[in-house]
């Protein structure tokens, strides 16, 4: 059977590179790869990655160096031809700097490093990202963030909006969407988007940090899934691959 | 050259940490300061003697990476010889 070639960019300071790897790899048992800022291209890829951490240090803003790392280039192009782009956490930031995603991630609003649990409800999943998801599905991933607090104007939002681009929201266990369950003040408890035409996502959760079995928390691994299946245009749930003893 | 490019938070985006200096300042007793706002000091050298060039390219850096403009505003002033970086 065909697998799936996802490349996850690796930057300086990325640090979420090889949870990434591992859980397309390992767990999903699909052909993963590196590939490195400096890489003029992506290659032959049918998704990309751009991962967690502190890309160069988060200097200046988070996201705003790398996203002139010469791969990005080609991340630009290959995103606009389609290609299916996930960022996850300086991914998602990286990727508004790029021009990728509208909006802004902004200081969180309590001044302060957030690593925890949140829970997320799927706003929409006819996506990419959430195929492999149930209307409403409530799913719970860590969060691992200092910038976080999505901001966009009010036409951006409404667009956001009318276009159901909001993918995922800060929601409580039982997936209210309320103000005690927003975690760094995101407007409309924004916590991943997509692009107008779908074939890129931005998300501040993390969920290769739970997307393994053995954690006891796995459904991170719903999302990798959605994008194999839109790779492989298969209807089919994914066996764990790597039943690790 | 010398150009410093200031970069700042738009005054429509919320900004904590401006808050939280705001709140020490008014600790020490200074209740009439308001409106605090944190923002960066960039300083470049450029090579070339032409003022207007420089502020050129400051202001394309500024744009393009300095600044994000979806949530800071920045300005750029040529700075005389010695005036700064002492």
């Amino acid at each position: 059977m065909r697998k799936a070639k996802i490349g996850v960019v690796v930057f300086p300071g990325s640090n979420c590179d090889h949870d990434s790897h591992f859980v397309v790899g390992e767990i999903l048992g699909q052909d993963a790869r590196f590939i490195w800022h400096k890489e003029g291209s992506v290659g032959d890829v049918d998704a990309v990655i751009l991962p967690g951490g502190f890309s160069y240090g988060d200097y200046l803003r988070c996201g705003a160096i790398a996203r002139f790392s010469p791969v990005m280039k080609d991340v630009v192009r290959f995103a606009n031809a389609g290609g299916i782009v996930i960022g996850i956490c300086n991914g998602f930031q990286i990727l508004t700097e790029a021009g990728l995603l509208p909006g802004v991630l902004l200081r969180n609003e309590s001044l302060r490093f957030i690593c925890r649990d949140v829970f997320v409800r799927v706003e929409n999943e006819q996506t990419r990202f959430t195929n492999a998801c149930r209307p409403g599905d409530v799913l719970r991933i860590p969060i691992a963030h200092g910038e976080g607090n999505y901001f966009a104007d009010d036409e951006t939002l409404k667009g956001l909006e009318d276009n159901r681009q909001i993918v995922f929201r800060y929601s409580n266990a039982t997936g209210d969407v309320m103000p005690e369950a927003n975690p760094n003040g995101s407007l409309h408890n924004i916590a991943g988007i997509v692009n107008r035409s779908g074939n890129v996502l931005g998300m501040m959760p993390h969920p290769e940090r739970a997307a393994d079995p053995v954690l006891r928390r796995d459904d991170g691994r719903l999302v990798f899934e959605s994008m194999v299946r839109s790779i492989l245009r298969t209807e089919q749930v994914f066996e764990i691959v790597n039943q690790r003893s | 050259m010398h150009v410093q490019v200031t970069v700042t938070l738009r005054t429509s985006i919320l900004d904590p940490q401006g808050k939280a200096v705001e709140h020490g300042i008014h600790s020490m007793g200074f209740t009439s300061v308001g409106n605090v706002r944190i923002g960066k000091i960039v300083d470049l050298d450029i090579d070339t003697t032409d003022g207007k060039e420089a502020l050129r390219v400051a202001e394309e850096i500024a744009k393009k990476l300095l600044a994000n403009p979806v949530m800071e505003d920045f300005t750029v002033t040529l700075v005389r010889n010695g005036e700064h970086r002492k």
